[in-house]
């Protein structure tokens, strides 16, 4: 990754965060280090969707608090409209929050269950004091649970009473109350219905569109992906092995765990599926404390040479466009 | 990465895992020993507040012609060692060890509740030093200490009230302190740490209100806990002096008279072993009540339910 | 026939209701068939799978009717020790949750040989030997399930169920709680055991992509019923109740264009205490009549071999 792209809403460069870990209670020694994010680095524009997917410990939630520095990365920078907001401190941190927020996986747990719907879409108007007195206060809740499809008339009533998909309205209200310009979604129909989640995405895009909201859409699910996202980058162990946009990723996807991810994936079509082929890689996935050395997927790569096994891939440049890829073999 | 959360039960009771007040309170009624509990502390209070209309007598109201007397018609349970009426002490009794009790377990609360939020939300080194405190404050054996303190102010309500507060507030610090350090892993705090929350919103209004189940609990038992306390300072003599009477002072005479006037010390000692009776089965009752998983809930954990056949919220 | 269910209807008593999991559902299996049965959360699935292996837990719930045919008895006129004879050594089933579902505190050899000597009668020494041919190799059998990934233990879950080499297998949403190259792997192996030794196989799922990929034939549940019924080529080719539609209609997909917009299905799954008068699913139906909020469709045949429970078809 190379100049500041001045376009760029957020811009992360060799983001680092590895988590120490311990053994012992009084004479602690260091057993190593958990390598959640190995060197991330990316650019997000203003009203743009990037995609972030990868199987579990792939680091891609762990990113997405990184950025909002809800964790400080280990090394690297994040830039916020140009600014380094890498590290700052609690009070800093406080009014970067009216400009980026984030939408949680669980519905059930990230709604506190005793304040009503009214308090919970409030606070952040209550914290950054965006509103002038009950009258406003009231009328601004009102409109935020009408964007987001809830009936004004259910704001007295608590979380539990609603299901999941409504919860998850919810919380994307309380998330907008501040008028951010970045919002970072993690996983957040994963834990919903079929027929709920399709509802979900379609709301999502709905206000990206009205607010001009740039997105990092973390997710396992590549077809949900696919359709919300602009650009998509792959993750694996802390990486971006490939990073490319949407069109392209797949239609044309080159790196062996990109290609192994679409190709595990099944498709409603069961013609189609007769005839692919299904899993393509062996194995369990590296632990994150012990990380495979050269490059890490190089393990379970069904055209590992020698070369993967000794030296780090770095993301590449193809073919001249924006399709970036990590890999040893691919020309 | 989890999707779906099914469990193999089915959920028909709407209110979902978490108890609102009226639940919480339809199920302690149902709980037969909390109620019977209920029953008795609101005897006790009645008792207290009206004292002065069901005392037959001014208990202060000495007659030296009739002391030590057994049960009479005059004085149903008879006299004290100055002639008073022992009825009607036990009855005002209750107003001084109902009060202490119930200002030393609110201060005890307060305090306890205070250090155990700071304590559990900061973690770290400050938790580290507010437990070793705690820890320190729980070794000291509690009567010798009341001893101590009493002595060094002088007997009486207030220093009372002070050492069972000193004492007390160890309980609910513990508690507390471990019921935050689970609440805080919660998304929803993480959520409120999200928007920009402050220190002490997400303590007092994300945090507190979800451990007030433990502390209404233990709140109840401490009760029952410190008038044990109370009688037993009293009993002493360190206690509220003549001629206020409380029960565990009344014990206190009473002991002397053991022989001779039997229900003297009976009489105070039962109403003693009725409060905390009381308190500790309407603690058990609330315990249960408000404990989300002992209710007979079966749950559709899927995506939780909205009233009846999908609520109305959602509007295109 | 190896299993015919019919009429099975199993209720949950609750303080405000009755709740009616499994309403009437019937359907067949041959040895060495893969039925999906596919539906979203309450509608059912899990529970009808329960009741197969009696394993509904009672109080609350019950078993109020039908019949479970399998090889050739009846298994709801059995005894308990006689279910039990069944369970893990006949038909076994797979949980959804490879992490709750192996016991902390046993090791993995313990619980796989758990089965086999009990069923089998094998000695320690024979149930040692199947199990390190099971798990293929020495390395897990001495270990504890937390020292495992979800994937490795679901194999171990897998094994288990195998190791009797039962005649139908249940997976309750084998692979909701892990990543998607590992349940392409898993999946891969459950299909090909279940070839190499003629296990049917049951398939609990709301993935339409493991419905297509693996399912000879698919049973589509909602609040408690089947609204639809077919072999998964039919079913995909052309789909008849709306909700089986509406499903695959709202549902991203790799290999088509990017639509603009997804077409989700209005509303949500109904409170299975408080279900709509008529047809189940008319408050969501995009063409609901009005014979829908009356009455409710039983499942008839409309093609070969595909029936569905719907009023548009009568």
């Amino acid at each position: 990754m190379n100049n500041v792209n001045t376009n760029a809403l957020i811009q992360v460069r060799e983001l680092t965060k590895f988590f120490p870990i311990y053994r012992g209670a009084i004479f602690r020694r260091k057993l190593g280090d958990l390598r959640a994010l190995d060197g991330v680095s990316f650019d997000i524009s203003r009203g743009e969707t990037l995609g972030l997917v990868g199987e579990s410990g792939c680091g891609k939630t762990t990113t997405g608090r990184t950025i909002l520095q809800l964790e400080h990365p280990t090394s690297g920078k994040v830039f916020f409209e140009g600014r380094d907001i890498t590290g700052i401190g609690k009070y800093e941190a406080r009014r970067l929050r009216k400009h980026m927020q984030i939408i949680y996986q669980d519905p059930f747990g990230s709604l506190n269950p005793r304040m009503t719907v009214r308090d919970i879409v409030g606070e952040p108007l209550l914290i950054h004091e965006l509103t002038k007195g009950r009258g406003e206060y009231r009328d601004r809740i009102d409109s935020l649970l009408k964007m987001v499809g809830l009936n004004p008339a259910m704001a007295a009533r608590y979380p539990h009473e609603f299901s999941g998909g409504e919860r998850q309205r919810i919380g994307i209200a309380r998330a907008l109350a501040v008028n951010p310009g970045f919002i970072i979604c993690d996983e957040p129909v994963s834990a919903l219905d079929v027929s709920i989640q399709a509802q979900i995405i379609n709301l999502l895009e709905e206000i990206q569109e009205k607010f001009g909201l740039a997105y990092l859409f973390i997710a396992h699910d590549l077809a949900v992906v696919r359709h919300i996202s602009n650009r998509i980058a792959v993750m694996y162990l802390g990486e971006i092995v490939e990073i490319a946009d949407r069109k392209d990723l797949y239609r044309e996807p080159m790196h062996p765990y990109t290609k192994a991810l679409l190709a595990a994936i099944p498709i409603p079509d069961p013609e189609m599926e007769y005839s692919r082929e299904h899993s393509m890689i062996k194995g369990e996935v590296p632990s994150l404390f012990d990380t495979p050395p050269g490059c890490k997927f190089h393990t379970r790569c069904p055209i590992m040479q020698k070369i993967c096994r000794e030296s780090r891939p770095v993301l590449k440049n193809m073919h001249g466009n924006e399709h970036m890829v990590a890999c040893h073999l691919v020309i | 990465m989890n999707a779906h959360r099914h469990s193999y039960t089915i959920d028909a009771s709407l209110p979902g895992p978490r108890s609102n007040a009226w639940t919480a309170f339809f199920t302690l009624m149902k709980h037969k020993v909390a109620l019977a509990g209920l029953v008795i502390l609101l005897g006790l209070l009645f008792m207290a507040v009206f004292a002065p209309v069901l005392a037959p007598s001014d208990p202060n109201e000495q007659d030296l012609y009739h002391v030590l007397e057994g049960p009479s018609l005059k004085h149903l349970l008879g006299t004290d060692d100055v002639g008073r009426d022992l009825l009607s002490r036990v009855i005002f009794g209750s107003r001084a060890t109902l009060l202490m009790g119930a200002l030393s377990t609110f201060f005890s609360a307060v305090i306890g509740v205070l250090i155990g939020l700071v304590a559990g939300y900061k973690g770290g080194i400050v938790d580290m030093v507010v437990m070793r405190i705690t820890d320190t404050f729980m070794c000291v054996p509690a009567l010798v200490l009341m001893l101590v303190i009493v002595s060094a102010l002088g007997p009486g309500m207030q220093s009372i009230v002070l050492s069972i507060t000193i004492l007390s507030w160890t309980w609910f610090a513990r508690i507390v302190r471990g019921q935050v350090m689970l609440v805080r892993e919660l998304p929803y705090v993480e959520a409120a740490n999200a928007l920009g929350a402050s220190g002490f919103r997400i303590m007092f209004k994300h945090l507190l209100p979800n451990v007030m189940a433990p502390i209404i609990v233990t709140a109840t038992i401490a009760l029952g806990g410190n008038i044990m306390l109370e009688s037993a300072v009293s009993f002493l003599g360190l206690g509220v002096q003549q001629p206020t009477s409380s029960w565990g002072n009344e014990l206190r005479i009473g002991y002397s008279y053991l022989e001779v006037v039997p229900l003297f010390s009976l009489a105070p000692g039962l109403m003693i072993t009725l409060a905390v009776l009381a308190f500790n089965f309407i603690g058990d009752g609330l315990r249960d009540a408000l404990d989300p998983r002992l209710r007979s809930s079966l749950g559709i954990r899927g995506n939780g339910y909205g009233r009846a056949g999908g609520t109305n919220a959602v509007v295109k | 026939m190896l299993l015919q269910v019919r009429n099975l209807s199993t209720y949950f008593l609750a303080d405000n209701g009755v709740v009616k999991a499994v309403d009437d559902i019937s359907y067949d299996l041959e040895e060495g068939e893969t039925l999906s049965i596919v539906g979203e959360s309450g509608c059912g699935k899990t529970v009808s799978a329960l009741s197969l292996l009696r394993l509904i837990p009672d109080p609350p719930g019950k078993i109020v009717n039908g019949k479970i045919i399998f090889e050739g008895r009846d298994l709801l006129t059995l005894s308990e020790d006689e279910i039990c004879d069944i369970r893990g050594n006949r038909m076994a089933m797979i949980f959804q949750e490879p992490m709750t579902s192996l016991n902390p505190v046993l090791t993995i050899g313990h619980q796989v040989m758990e089965p086999l000597m009990l069923h089998k009668g094998m000695n320690r020494k024979e149930a040692l030997k199947e199990c390190i041919e099971l798990l293929k190799g020495m390395q897990m059998v001495g270990a504890y399930p937390h020292q495992f990934s979800g994937g490795m233990r679901q194999r171990v879950m897998v094994s288990m169920g195998l190791s009797c080499n039962p005649r139908l297998i249940i997976a309750d949403e084998p692979t909701t709680a892990l990543d998607v190259t590992i349940q392409a792997e898993l999946l891969d192996l459950m299909k090909k055991l279940t070839r190499d030794h003629f296990t049917a196989l049951i398939i609990i799922t709301h993935n339409l992509g493991i419905v297509a990929r693996y399912a000879d034939k698919v049973i589509v549940m909602y609040a408690g019923r089947i609204v639809e019924k077919a072999l998964t080529r039919e079913l995909y080719r052309s789909p008849l109740h709306p909700y089986t539609i509406g499903l695959m209609e709202s549902v991203p997909r790799l290999d088509q264009d990017i639509k603009q917009k997804l077409r989700p299905i209005e509303g949500q799954p109904p409170d299975l205490a408080y279900l709509p008068s008529g047809c189940s699913f008319h408050p969501r139906c995009r063409r609901a009549m009005e014979r829908c909020r009356r009455e409710s469709p039983t499942l008839r045949e409309v093609s070969d071999n595909h029936e569905a429970a719907c009023w548009i078809y009568e």
